[in-house]
C-alpha cells in the first residue's frame, strides 16, 4: 500500500494550539465511547489508501473501452464501482475533455474534491488564489500550471457548489495506441483529472 | 413532483439578501444562464447546516453560464462557460432578451 | 467587483471566493501531518452512519462562522478542528470546560499525543 502523503513526524517541535485541541477532542470522544482509537486508525488508513492511482485506473479503462466510457459518463459512481472502487454515497459526475472542450474543476465555496478517487487534495486546490481566480480567468490559471488551451477550444469550469463531485476524463495522449491499461494509467496525473493539466506523453 | 425547469431553460440567479449557510456563490447572483440538466433532488443544505432535516428535497440544476456574461473583462473564448449546481429556489425564469 | 446598473451591493461571505481579488497560486505542497489526518478522520467518523452526529453542511457552516480573521490566519485543518470543537460544544457532546481542562492536562504532560 503506497502512501501518497506520508505523515511527517509531529514530535520534532512542540504541538500547536490546534494540535492540542485535536488531541483533547479526540481523547474526550474516545473516553465517552463516541469513537475508538481503532476506528480513527482505520479511517486514516482508508484515506491513505486513496490516491490518484484510483482515478487513473478509471481513466485508462475509459480510454480502452468505449462502452465503459459511456457508462462512466452516464453514472460515475456505478462505473467506478465496477472497478472495485467504492465511493460511498458520493454522486460522481465525470466530464470529458475532447478536441473542442477542456474541463477544469473547483469548489469556490470550500474545497469539495473527489477524494475517494484522488485522495486528499493538494494545498493549492484549497487555496484562496485558485478558488478565486480559476472561475474568473481559467486560461491564465491553466497557463500558470503550464497548460495552454488553444483559442478554438472551449474552457469549461465546474464549480462544485452542491453534492455532485466532478472528475475530468482527460484526452488520451497521442502516441499511446497499443499501450496496455497499466501503462496508460501511469500517464494520468492528479492534475489532469482536476483539469489544470493534461496527461503525460508516452515515452518515445 | 415535476421540476420547475427543463434542460435548455434560461434562468436567472436570484439576487436577494440572504443569511446563513448558502451554496449560491456571490459571483453568480443576478446572472443569467441555461439549465444544462436536472441533477436530482437533494435535501436543502441551508437547513441541514443548522441541524434541520433539509426536507422537502429541492431540485438541483446544473446551470451553464457564458463566461463573458459573468465577467466584464473576461479574457478568453466567447464560448468559454462555467457550470454551477444551483437549487431551484435560487432560480427564476429569465425573461430578458438574449443579446 | 464591478457594480453594474441595478446591482444590489452584495455581502460576500469571506469563504465565498469566486472572483475575489487574489494573486499567484502557490503550488508548494505539504505532506499531511498525523494531527491533520486525525482531524479528517474525526470529521468522517462523526458524520458516518453509525454516529450521524454531524452533517457536512453543519461543519461548513461552523467553518464559515469562525470569523474572517480566523479564515485568513488559520490553516485548513486548523479551521476544521476549531469548527468541529465548536459544533460538538453546540450539540452538547463536549463542554468548553472539559476541553480546556484536557488541553491544560496535555500541556502539563508535555503535549504527547
Amino acid at each position: 500500500m503506497t502512501h501518497a502523503h506520508p505523515a511527517r513526524a509531529d514530535d520534532d517541535r512542540p504541538p500547536t494550539d490546534y494540535e492540542l485541541l485535536e488531541t483533547a477532542v479526540r481523547e474526550l470522544l474516545i473516553e465517552k465511547g463516541i469513537v475508538t482509537a481503532d476506528e480513527i486508525r482505520a479511517a486514516i488508513e482508508a484515506m491513505d489508501a486513496r490516491s490518484p492511482a484510483e482515478g487513473a485506473r478509471v481513466v485508462a479503462r475509459a480510454w480502452l473501452d468505449a462502452d465503459y466510457r459511456r457508462r462512466l459518463l452516464a453514472d460515475g459512481r456505478a462505473a467506478v464501482g465496477e472497478l472495485g472502487i467504492d465511493i460511498g454515497p458520493t454522486r460522481l459526475v465525470v466530464v470529458e475533455n475532447t478536441a473542442r472542450v477542456h474541463n477544469v474543476i473547483v469548489c469556490t465555496l470550500c474545497s469539495c474534491y473527489p477524494r475517494m478517487l484522488l485522495g486528499l487534495p493538494p494545498d493549492w486546490y484549497k487555496s484562496r488564489a485558485y478558488r478565486a481566480r480559476v472561475v474568473a480567468e481559467p486560461r491564465a490559471v491553466l497557463a500558470e500550471f503550464g497548460t495552454v488551451i488553444a483559442d478554438d477550444v472551449t474552457v469549461r469550469v465546474h464549480d462544485s457548489t452542491a453534492d455532485m463531485r466532478y472528475l475530468v476524463l482527460p484526452r488520451r495522449p497521442e502516441g499511446s495506441e497499443g499501450m496496455r491499461e497499466a501503462a496508460l494509467a501511469a500517464l494520468v496525473t492528479r492534475d489532469a483529472m482536476i483539469g489544470v493539466s493534461v496527461p503525460k506523453a508516452p515515452a518515445a | 413532483m415535476t421540476a420547475r425547469f427543463r434542460p435548455g431553460a434560461r434562468v436567472r440567479v436570484r439576487d436577494r439578501h440572504a443569511q446563513g449557510h448558502l451554496r449560491t456563490p456571490v459571483y453568480l447572483r443576478g446572472k443569467a444562464g441555461v439549465v444544462e440538466r436536472l441533477c436530482g433532488r437533494f435535501r436543502n443544505p441551508e437547513s441541514l447546516a443548522y441541524g434541520g432535516s433539509g426536507l422537502p428535497e429541492r431540485a438541483l440544476y446544473r446551470v451553464r453560464f457564458s463566461q463573458r456574461a459573468l465577467w466584464p473583462d473576461y479574457r478568453g473564448s466567447a464560448d468559454d462557460t462555467l457550470d454551477a449546481d444551483l437549487y431551484e429556489h435560487w432560480l427564476d425564469p429569465d425573461e430578458t432578451r438574449r443579446r | 467587483m464591478m457594480a453594474a446598473m441595478g446591482e444590489a451591493k452584495r455581502y460576500r461571505g469571506y469563504h465565498d471566493l469566486g472572483g475575489a481579488p487574489a494573486g499567484a497560486i502557490d503550488r508548494a505542497n505539504h505532506d499531511y501531518t498525523l494531527s491533520e489526518k486525525r482531524v479528517d478522520a474525526l470529521f468522517v467518523l462523526l458524520g458516518d452512519a453509525k454516529r450521524r452526529l454531524l452533517a457536512v453542511d453543519e461543519h461548513r457552516r461552523a467553518i464559515e462562522a469562525l470569523g474572517a480573521d480566523a479564515y485568513e490566519r488559520l490553516g485548513y485543518y486548523e479551521r476544521w478542528i476549531a469548527a468541529l470543537a465548536n459544533l460538538l460544544v453546540e450539540k452538547g457532546v463536549l463542554s468548553r470546560d472539559e476541553i480546556a481542562a484536557r488541553i491544560a492536562e496535555i500541556r502539563a504532560r508535555g503535549g504527547a499525543p
